[in-house]
Order: structure tokens, then C-alpha cells, then sequence
């Protein structure tokens, strides 16, 4: 059995920057935003976590930095896709590129440079004794900060009135605007609490995960994000098991590794497994029902 | 929020010019702060860029990165009239450029067919590394964008396997690079230059037969149809997954043989997927877009992005930035692109 | 307290319109005031500047007396102005509760409270819904319902109901009718905005008659007679008398044989349907919006998959056959939707072309020179006001979108036409028009299927009528015998008894 806890401690951790980067794209997606921008803010939240870190020797402002460079990244989106209502897929995709080219510029000088301090993991006592289930509670602080934010984001989401708006937001603004609340006001909310979550998920990747910085460490891990948005039909619950899925995926290839198989090839194997799961999630029966939010993408005009 | 009265007008080719032009101004400008923060003189880094255009050598190099850039680009002139987001070129290019290797390399067939059948594989490889997601997108609905990202990331694996692994050269101790190709599979070059002419030549020959077919032909109405408005489409009798198909096959291919141009015209091998391509695939967009879908508008804004791509190179060489860098450029263009369409699209006073 | 409400000197002006010019307008405390006009005619842009959804160019409004500005539809709803607008403004995929915890004080969403609010209103008003139900389920009735206690959950004393009997069947409209008197009684104030007389007589104190953009009049509903209101309406003697000439009809062209659809959602929607349009006749389908017409429609045109059944045109059997090849047959389609019969961003010429352009081709090329002779052919015979050929069809007006769509539809070799709402929004000429046209084709022999929910126009043109309610035929009548209470009950699910 303790393989079976060593192995889901590793694919928890492995899966923490996928986790933060779904929930807050689960937001802008529920509000109506496609925003194709995770990536890029990715890669910005990872450089100035690690430039920061490096530094100051403060870990808590590098994640707090990463955060908020994470938010004035969306912010671009937002501006673009809601003030000026241009199109999503090409404003996500300027977001992208602006983001990998300034984590790029960023980080030239940061390349190879370990960092002072390391993030440890903090055993929970007794919980993580448990079987399987210890592999919980056997993380460090940033993973259970996103544990309670998965509950979080659930519970806002689905038990109050805010989520309750933000979901009609995704489905009918018009609807929204008729009940008298700022349409634009929430899916700014929504961009800017996606943006900060990716930069998060950059972050720990960058500080925690890795530690290191490394130009285009991100590896598409911001598409796969949103590719698991779908996987997890909008809903942060479900966003937990996609993600430490794929965290088990960048397990197994250094698993495989041993076994002869070429570096290059095991190095496909996330990308291979989102385009399954994309096409199983699209092919699902009942995708009319439990489908992409009905005015995703669409600008909303008052 | 802000109280603005938006007023809708007619967008005339005139102002699409202006508008053009003004958002690449306005990148440049806002990407000085960005330069300016990161404790970069910006008006030196653009001395540094725009600077190459003045060197006749420099041109030569200018048109042999417009080669690939024209060739992604006016392939995604026709996916994005089709409303497919082909996301993909670059992973298209890299296949193409496996295949062309392969025919080099491995393939024993008279000497004079092998330039000849290298184009043609390479256009194949393109267009069935597209047809992938081409399929899924229209039979299933699978999102594009990510599914041609994907395929992008495997490609690219996919040429380091074959050069770390079962292509690895002989003659080169240690580096990650295939055999030279024979000089039968090197495509002719303009004296003096890199200019790989008949890459060049397909490249423009393109363009001028995409905006015919686009503009003229049934095909082209279809694509139209189909690209606007897919319930409307459906109604007419026009069938959707076909156009998206075949947008998908042209865009593919012509980024394949892009790939074949680079491995016969530039590097005589294949190498590591960011030397054989430093995202051609990703700035083809920027040229498509530009050009607002017009192909051969296309050989203006790739002309142009040529120069940022070679001016990528300089300030590289001359003030240690990663290429990378050239990446801020693309977004901030793009970004600035889509506020000067609605600065153009709406009359906008206060109230 | 004289007014709740008055609207004095009301302008606005749209790019090429104006839809109101100078209009004045009061509603009294405990009244039901009709607005009453034809499509076009402004009462939509006057109530929803009352709402806050425009702004107004020129003009005042007074509420309770003083002079308010209403910005938005939060400053409204903050005056008691509250909105049930004509297709109801639900969220499909959320639950009644959570669509009135949209608009209910509270942070957490508490269905209880929820529930015990409901059921005040179910026994003040007869407002009855289910909590749980998720709002796809519901009828186009229980949606309006919903918008009705919306209106109610936030306080309103001033009640706009915007055509509200649009998409409900007699019986609903009925029930609506006792919920309003009702709230009448309570004090509250309702502006009911309709085009249809009888209604406005059935339900108003008094009436005020908008035509193009101006006010015409406003009377106590007791001192005018229905002629003289359609009079001020119209602004003409209104002969809604259209001359249909005895037809002999030929042969079968389209049969459609117990057919089943699903609707988007993977339910039924049309469950097992029959009958057959034999050449010169029209057909008609009545009933209320969202009773499997789409979809039947849809499966007939080939846009969506038949599960069960069989439809046969013209002797072959096309079931779930392209729609490619369906239009090859000589059907022609005018959908009720006209974003689907014509891409807005694409020009004129373009969109006149979209089903024969291969007509012009050789060889894959196009024939450009040629479409646009046959285009403005077209525009001048179909009298399509657009300023040249090469104008995205967007910038024309609705009216002259429809013309487009028929002139298409109907030029070319056209054996069966299918007519989903071919008049819906049209003023009273461009209406007429088209039925006029519609007869001519007739005459010529066309097979017509003509779904509309638009009684009166499915009795004037039909020769036979069904009535469609739930995804099934209630009955098919001939429109000779036809009596319009009959087909009324059938709309509500009432089988007649033979």
C-alpha cells in the first residue's frame, strides 16, 4: 500500500499548478470568458514568483507578486474581451504570447540560479499516517491553500448568490442586466480571479514544484487547463481529479524512463492525453446539457 | 463603469489601413514601457531592429524568414475564413519538415525526384497532421484551438526523438542533428543569400491562387458561408465539416511545405524543433490577421513580420535578449490590433 | 395621487428612424393601461426607456410625481418599475430558485425561504411554480409565471408586460388575465403593450394607439368600438379580406409519415406526426411556440436527424437525407429565424446566391458578372430597398431581409415551400405582401407548408389546418369548417370530439 500513498503524494503535487490554473479558468469560463491566456499568465506568474523568491528570500511575496501579475495580465484580457467585446480566441491568444515573451525577457538572467530557500512539505500529524488518504495531508502550505479553495470556489459557486450571478452571467447576461447587476463589473471579477490563479499555478511550479527557472517551463501546462475545464464540466469539485490524473501522467514519464523508452517520446504523453480527453469529453451523449456555458465567448452588449 | 455611447459605423478599406497601421505603432510604443521597466533602452533595441532593413544583406535574410511566415500565413487565411482556429501551423511545419527528411535521407528514389516528391510529402504531412483535428472538430466538436496546441508540443517531441534517437547523424559527435542532407535534396539559392527561390516562388504563387479560390470559386463561397455563419450553411445545403476539412488540409499543407523549405533551403538537416522553426507557425497568425484574411495582403504583413523576426535575431546577437523576446511584439500586436477595430468599428463619444 | 407614471415629450431616434417622436404617456394607480400598436410602431423603444434600457433624446418622466432619470433598469426596478418581457429572460440552465436568488436580497442561496414566498404568491395570485424544476423544463407559460413573480419578488408596483400572450395558448392567456386582474385589485399599475385587439379589449381600462413612432390617441376602452381602434392603428380602413382563389389541387408532393425528432436536449419533441400536402394546397400548422414545429421543420428541411418515421417528397423517400440534397428537389424554406436564412455579414448579392450558386459556375469558377445581372433582377422585382448589391445584408432592414429570403426562396423551381413564421415582425404592408404572395404561389401550383403561430394568418391561407400541441397533431381540420374556438381548445391540448 505505501507505494499507493507514495505515488498519489507525488501526483497531488505534480498536479497542484494544473489544479490552481483550472479553478480559476472554471471562473472566467463560468462568467462567459474564454480566456485562452493561461499559459501566458503561467509563465509570468512563474518568473516573478522565482525572480522575487530569489531576492527577497520571501516565498510568501513571490506568490503574492506572481498573483497579482497574474491579475494585471487578465486585466489586458478582460479590457479586450469585455470593455471592447473583441474576440476571445485571438485576445487569449495576444495574452499568451505577451505572456511567454515577457516571462522570457524577465527571466534572462534568472536561468539556472537555485533558489535560497525551499518550500517544505508539512506532514498534517495523525492524518497523514493514514493509508492512501495520508497522501492528503502529507503537502506543503500551497497545496492545502488549494485545497480549501477548491471547497471554496465550489461553495461560491453553487451555494450563493454570487455564484448564482455568475453562472447567469456564463449563461444569459441579458438576463443579469435586467436584474440590475453590472454584467461587466462580474466577469471582470471573474477574469481577474483566473488571472490570479494561474499566476499562482506558475508559482508553485516555479518555487515549490521544480525549483527552478527554466524559459517555457510551463510545457503547455496553461492549454491543458483549459482543456480540463471542460474535462471537469465547470466545476471545481471535478477539477481535483483531472488535474492529479495528468499529475500522475508527468509521474509516469519519469517512471517510464528507466524502462528504455525514449525521453522525447514519454515527453508526449500529457499532450496525447489531453486531446483524448478533450474527445471524450466532447463526445459525451448528453454534452447539449451539461455543456459549455451558453454565452461563452459571445461579448455581451448592453 | 465608464459611461460611453457607442456608435456603430461602416468600416471602409481606408480605415482598416489606418487602423492597421496606427495598432503597430501603438504595440511599439507600449512595448518601449514594457522594455523600460525590464531596464531595457527600448529606442536602442529598436535602432537595433529596424536597423537590419538598411543592409542589402539583411534583405536577403528579411525574405528568406518571409518565406515561411507567407507560406503559415496564407494558410491560415483560409482556416480562419473558414472559422477554424488553426492554432497548429507550427506543429504542421515541423511535420513537413520530418517528412522532407526522410525523403532526403532515407529514401532512394531517382535524383531528380527527390526536391520534387520532398514538397509533395511535406505538403501530405502538413495537411494529415491538420486533418486530425480537422476531423475531430467537425464530426465531434472538439475545440480546435487546443487540440492543433497539442499537436504543436507532439510534433516537436517528435522531431527531438527522431534526432536524439533513430535519425541521429553520424558525423556530428555528441549534437542532436540528422545527417547533411545530399546536395540533390538542397533547394537553389539566390547567390549571395539564403533565399531558397523555389520556396519562395510556391510561396507567392499561393497567395495569388488562394485569394482566387477564396474570392471566385464555389469552393471559396462555400468556405465563406460555412466560415460566417454555420447554421446558415447547414440551411443552404453547405456542408460545414467538408469546408472545415479541406480549410484545414490547405492550411496544413502549405505549413508543411514551409517545413520542407526550411530543412532544404535554410538548415540541409533537421535539427532541434526550435532551430527549425522559431514559431513561424504562431507569427503566421499575426500575418493572416493583419492581412485581415487576405492572402495576398498577406505578403505585406509577413513581410513585415519578417523584419521583427530578423531584428529578433540582432537584438539577440547585439544585446543578449532571448529571441523570445520577439513574442512581446506578437501579443502586444495583436492586442493593439483588436482595440484599433473597434476604435475603427465605433463612433465613440460621452454622454 | 393623480399618476404613477407620466412620459412627456418622449424622442428617440435610431440610426435612420425615429422610433419615438414627442410621445406622450400616463398610467394611473390600480389601472391596466394598453399600449397598442402595430409591429414597428414604438411601443417596445417607449416601455423599455421607461425601463432604463434606453435613454431617451428628448423628453421628461415623472414618477409619483417628481422627475426621475432612469439610467438603468436597477434605477426602475428602484422606482417599482418592474418588466415581464415578451420572450421570457430566464436562465435555461439554472434552477426557479436560483433564478429568483438573482434578484432576492441574501448572500446564500436559502430555498426555503424561496419555496415559502412561492407559495404566498400561488395563494395571493395564483402564481404557481416549482421550486426544483431546473427552467429548460418549464412551459413558455410557467417561464412567464416565473418572470411574473420576478416582478413581484422585487417590489413592483409598476408592472410592463410586453406582449405577454405571445407564446401562450387561450387557456394560459386566461389564466394570465385573472393574475393580472388580481394584482389590479392590489393597487398595483400594469402597462400591457400588444398589438392584438381583442386582447386589449379583453383586459384594459383604457388603450393609447402609437403609430409609426407618434401617439395617436388615448381612450377609455369602453367608449370606442374594435373598428375604430384598428382604424387609429392602422391609419387606414383595414380590409384583412384576402381573395383566395378556388385551386385544383395535383399530385402528392410532400408525405410525412409518423415521424419522431428529438429536440436539442435529446428528448421527443415531435412524436410520430403524419400527413401529406398534395400540389396548390396550403398546409397549416397552428399552435403555440415550442410544441415540436422547429423540429418537424427541421427534420423535413434535412437539418435534423429523424429518428423514426418517414418523410417522402415528390415520390422519394428523403429521410434523413443532406439538406444538400432536399433543396435539390425544388424545396424551398423561408425559416422563422432570419439569421438563418441569410448570413448578415455577407453582402447581397452573396446571401441572393446562397442556394443556386453553383448555377454559376464552370468548372468550380464563378460566373461573378452573371449573379449580380440575376441579383438585381431580383432586388427590383421583389422591391428589396438596399443601396447597391455589394451591402452586407446587416445594414438592411428586417423587412427587407424577409423580401430577400423570398425572392430567393421562391424564384427558382420550387415544387414545396416550407414557411416557418414568414410574416413574423413585418408591419401590416409587408405583411400583406407576403401573403399575397404565398396565394400566388399557390395558384402556381406550390405545395405549401405554413407553420406559424399566428392564428389569423393560418386561417386566412391554409386549406387544411393542423394543430400541433406537444409534439403531436391534436386534430386536422379543414379551414372551410374550421371554427377558431375549436382550434384555440387544440392549442391548449383540448381533443375536439367527433
Amino acid at each position: 500500500m505505501e507505494w499507493v500513498t507514495d505515488l498519489l503524494t507525488m501526483m497531488i503535487s505534480a498536479g497542484t499548478p494544473l489544479l490552481l490554473a483550472t479553478l480559476g479558468e472554471i471562473y472566467a469560463e463560468r462568467s462567459g470568458i474564454l480566456n485562452l491566456g493561461v499559459e501566458g499568465m503561467m509563465a509570468v506568474g512563474a518568473v516573478t514568483a522565482f525572480g522575487i523568491t530569489l531576492v527577497t528570500g520571501n516565498p510568501l511575496l513571490g506568490f503574492l507578486l506572481a498573483t497579482l501579475t497574474g491579475c494585471l495580465l487578465a486585466c489586458v484580457h478582460a479590457f479586450l474581451s469585455i470593455s471592447i467585446r473583441s474576440n476571445q480566441v485571438i485576445s487569449g491568444l495576444a495574452l499568451s504570447m505577451l505572456g511567454l515573451g515577457i516571462s522570457s525577457l524577465a527571466g534572462r538572467r534568472l536561468i539556472g540560479t537555485p533558489l535560497p530557500v525551499t518550500i517544505r512539505k508539512i506532514p498534517v500529524p495523525l492524518l497523514s499516517d493514514i493509508p492512501v488518504i495520508g497522501a492528503f495531508f502529507n503537502q506543503d502550505p500551497v497545496t492545502y491553500t488549494s485545497y480549501v479553495l477548491v471547497v471554496l470556489l465550489w461553495f461560491i459557486l453553487f451555494k450563493t448568490k454570487l455564484g448564482v450571478i455568475i453562472r447567469a452571467c456564463g449563461e444569459n447576461p441579458q438576463a443579469v442586466h435586467a436584474a440590475g447587476i453590472d454584467v461587466y463589473l462580474i466577469r471582470y471579477l471573474c477574469t481577474l480571479i483566473g488571472g490570479a490563479l494561474a499566476g499562482l499555478g506558475g508559482a508553485y511550479l516555479s518555487v515549490v514544484y521544480t525549483p527552478t527557472w527554466i524559459e517555457g517551463m510551463t510545457a503547455g501546462q496553461g492549454w491543458i487547463a483549459i482543456a480540463l475545464v471542460i474535462f471537469a464540466v465547470w466545476n471545481p469539485i471535478y477539477a481535483t481529479v483531472g488535474a492529479y490524473l495528468f499529475g500522475g501522467i508527468r509521474i509516469l514519464q519519469y517512471r517510464l524512463q528507466p524502462l528504455g523508452i525514449s525521453v522525447p517520446l514519454l515527453k508526449t504523453l500529457p499532450y496525447v492525453c489531453t486531446i483524448v480527453v478533450l474527445v471524450v469529453a466532447s463526445s459525451g451523449k448528453f454534452r447539449k446539457r451539461i455543456g459549455a456555458p451558453a454565452a461563452l465567448t459571445i461579448p455581451f452588449e448592453k | 463603469m465608464l459611461n460611453l455611447r457607442l456608435e456603430r459605423r461602416e468600416v471602409t478599406p481606408e480605415i482598416e489601413l489606418i487602423a492597421t497601421i496606427v495598432a503597430i505603432l501603438l504595440a511599439f510604443v507600449i512595448a518601449a514601457f514594457i522594455f523600460l521597466i525590464y531596464g531595457i533602452n527600448p529606442l536602442y533595441a529598436y535602432a537595433q531592429i529596424f536597423g537590419t532593413v538598411r543592409k542589402a544583406h539583411r534583405l536577403g535574410e528579411i525574405i528568406t524568414k518571409l518565406i515561411p511566415l507567407l507560406l503559415c500565413g496564407i494558410g491560415l487565411t483560409i482556416a480562419f475564413k473558414a472559422n477554424t482556429w488553426n492554432i497548429g501551423a507550427e506543429g504542421q511545419l515541423l511535420i513537413g519538415a520530418i517528412l522532407a527528411t526522410w525523403v532526403a535521407l532515407f529514401l532512394s528514389v531517382p535524383e531528380f525526384t527527390r526536391l520534387p516528391l520532398m514538397f509533395l510529402l511535406g505538403f501530405v504531412g502538413g495537411a494529415a497532421w491538420a486533418f486530425i483535428p480537422a476531423v475531430l472538430k467537425s464530426k465531434l466538436g472538439t475545440n480546435e484551438v487546443i487540440t492543433t496546441l497539442m499537436m504543436n508540443y507532439i510534433a516537436a517531441c517528435f522531431v527531438d526523438y527522431l534526432i536524439y534517437g533513430p535519425w541521429k547523424g553520424a558525423e556530428e559527435w555528441g549534437f542532436p542533428y540528422t545527417n547533411k542532407f545530399p546536395i540533390s535534396a538542397w533547394l537553389p539559392t539566390i547567390p549571395k543569400t539564403r533565399i531558397h527561390w523555389p520556396t519562395l516562388i510556391i510561396a507567392l504563387v499561393s497567395a495569388v491562387l488562394l485569394y482566387f479560390l477564396l474570392t471566385k470559386t464555389t469552393i471559396g463561397f462555400e468556405l465563406r458561408v460555412a466560415g460566417q455563419d454555420e447554421r446558415v450553411a447547414r440551411y443552404a445545403g453547405i456542408s460545414v465539416e467538408k469546408a472545415i476539412i479541406l480549410a484545414m488540409i490547405i492550411s496544413g499543407g502549405l505549413a508543411g511545405i514551409a517545413g520542407v523549405g526550411e530543412v532544404a533551403g535554410v538548415h540541409h538537416r533537421l535539427r532541434y524543433a526550435s532551430s527549425i522553426s522559431s514559431g513561424y507557425g504562431y507569427a503566421g497568425i499575426i500575418v493572416a490577421l493583419l492581412a485581415r484574411n487576405n492572402p495576398i495582403l498577406s505578403i505585406i504583413t509577413a513581410f513585415f513580420l519578417a523584419i521583427l523576426f530578423v531584428g529578433g535575431d540582432a537584438i539577440q546577437v547585439s544585446m543578449g535578449l532571448p529571441f523570445g523576446v520577439v513574442n512581446i511584439f506578437n501579443g502586444i500586436i495583436l492586442a493593439c490590433l483588436l482595440t484599433s477595430e473597434f476604435l475603427a468599428k465605433y463612433k465613440i463619444s460621452w454622454r | 395621487m393623480e399618476t404613477v407614471v407620466e412620459m412627456k415629450g418622449i424622442t428617440k431616434r435610431f440610426p435612420g428612424v425615429v422610433a419615438n417622436d414627442h410621445v406622450d404617456f400616463d398610467l394611473k394607480p390600480g389601472e391596466i393601461h394598453a399600449l397598442l400598436g402595430e409591429n414597428g410602431a414604438g411601443k417596445t423603444t417607449l416601455m423599455n426607456i421607461l425601463y432604463g434600457l434606453y435613454r431617451p433624446d428628448e423628453g421628461k418622466i415623472f414618477v409619483r410625481g417628481e422627475e426621475v432619470k432612469i439610467r438603468s433598469p436597477k434605477d426602475a426596478m428602484e422606482l417599482g418599475i418592474a418588466r415581464v418581457p415578451q420572450f421570457p429572460e430566464t436562465v435555461d440552465n439554472l434552477s426557479v430558485a436560483e433564478n429568483l436568488a438573482l434578484l432576492l436580497p441574501g448572500k446564500i442561496l436559502r430555498k426555503n425561504k424561496i419555496q415559502s414566498m412561492i407559495k404566498e404568491l400561488a395563494e395571493r395570485y395564483g402564481l404557481e411554480l416549482d421550486v426544483d424544476a431546473m427552467v429548460y423544463e418549464l412551459s413558455m407559460g410557467e417561464k412567464q409565471r416565473l418572470e411574473l413573480i420576478k416582478a413581484l419578488c422585487r417590489g413592483a408596483e409598476i408592472l410592463i408586460l410586453d406582449e405577454p400572450t405571445t407564446v401562450l395558448t387561450p387557456s394560459e392567456v386566461e389564466s394570465l388575465f385573472q393574475v393580472l386582474r388580481r394584482m389590479k385589485e392590489e393597487g398595483k399599475s400594469i402597462v400591457f403593450v400588444s398589438h392584438k385587439l381583442e386582447e386589449v379589449f379583453a383586459i384594459a381600462d383604457r388603450i393609447t394607439v402609437l403609430r409609426r413612432g407618434k401617439k395617436i390617441a388615448t381612450v377609455p376602452a369602453k367608449e370606442i368600438t374594435k373598428l375604430e381602434l384598428a382604424k387609429l392603428m392602422v391609419g387606414r380602413p383595414v380590409t384583412f379580406e384576402l381573395k383566395k382563389e378556388p385551386v385544383v389541387f395535383g399530385e402528392e408532393v410532400l408525405k410525412v409519415n409518423n415521424l419522431r425528432v428529438l429536440d436539442d436536449r435529446g428528448l421527443l419533441a415531435v412524436k410520430g406526426v403524419s400527413f401529406s400536402i398534395r400540389a396548390g394546397e396550403i398546409f397549416g400548422i397552428a399552435g403555440v411556440a415550442g410544441n415540436g414545429q422547429r423540429e418537424l421543420v427541421e427534420a423535413i428541411t434535412g437539418l435534423r436527424r429523424v429518428e423514426d418515421g418517414e418523410v417522402v417528397i415528390l415520390g422519394k423517400d428523403v429521410t434523413n437525407k443532406s439538406s444538400a440534397d432536399i433543396i435539390k428537389l425544388g424545396v424551398a424554406h423561408i425559416p422563422d429565424d432570419r439569421r438563418v436564412g441569410a448570413v448578415l455579414t455577407l453582402s447581397v448579392m452573396d446571401n441572393l446566391m446562397l442556394k443556386n450558386y453553383t448555377n454559376f459556375s464552370k468548372n468550380g469558377i464563378l460566373d461573378l458578372r452573371k449573379a449580380r445581372e440575376l441579383a438585381e433582377k431580383l432586388i427590383e422585382k421583389y422591391k428589396i430597398v438596399t443601396p447597391n448589391v455589394n451591402v452586407p445584408v446587416q445594414q438592411l432592414s428586417g423587412g427587407n431581409i424577409a423580401r430577400l429570403i423570398l425572392a430567393r426562396e421562391t424564384s427558382g423551381e420550387c415544387k414545396l415551400l416550407i414557411a416557418f413564421h414568414p410574416t413574423f415582425g413585418l408591419d401590416v404592408a409587408a405583411t400583406e405582401e407576403i401573403r399575397k404572395l404565398l396565394l400566388e404561389l399557390r395558384r402556381k401550383g406550390v405545395a405549401i407548408l405554413l407553420v406559424s403561430e399566428d392564428l389569423e394568418e393560418i386561417m386566412q391561407l391554409s386549406d387544411r389546418i393542423a394543430v400541433m400541441y406537444r409534439g403531436t397533431f391534436m386534430g386536422i381540420v379543414d379551414s372551410e369548417k374550421a371554427k377558431v374556438e375549436e382550434i384555440g381548445l387544440m392549442m391548449g391540448g383540448v381533443k375536439p370530439e367527433t
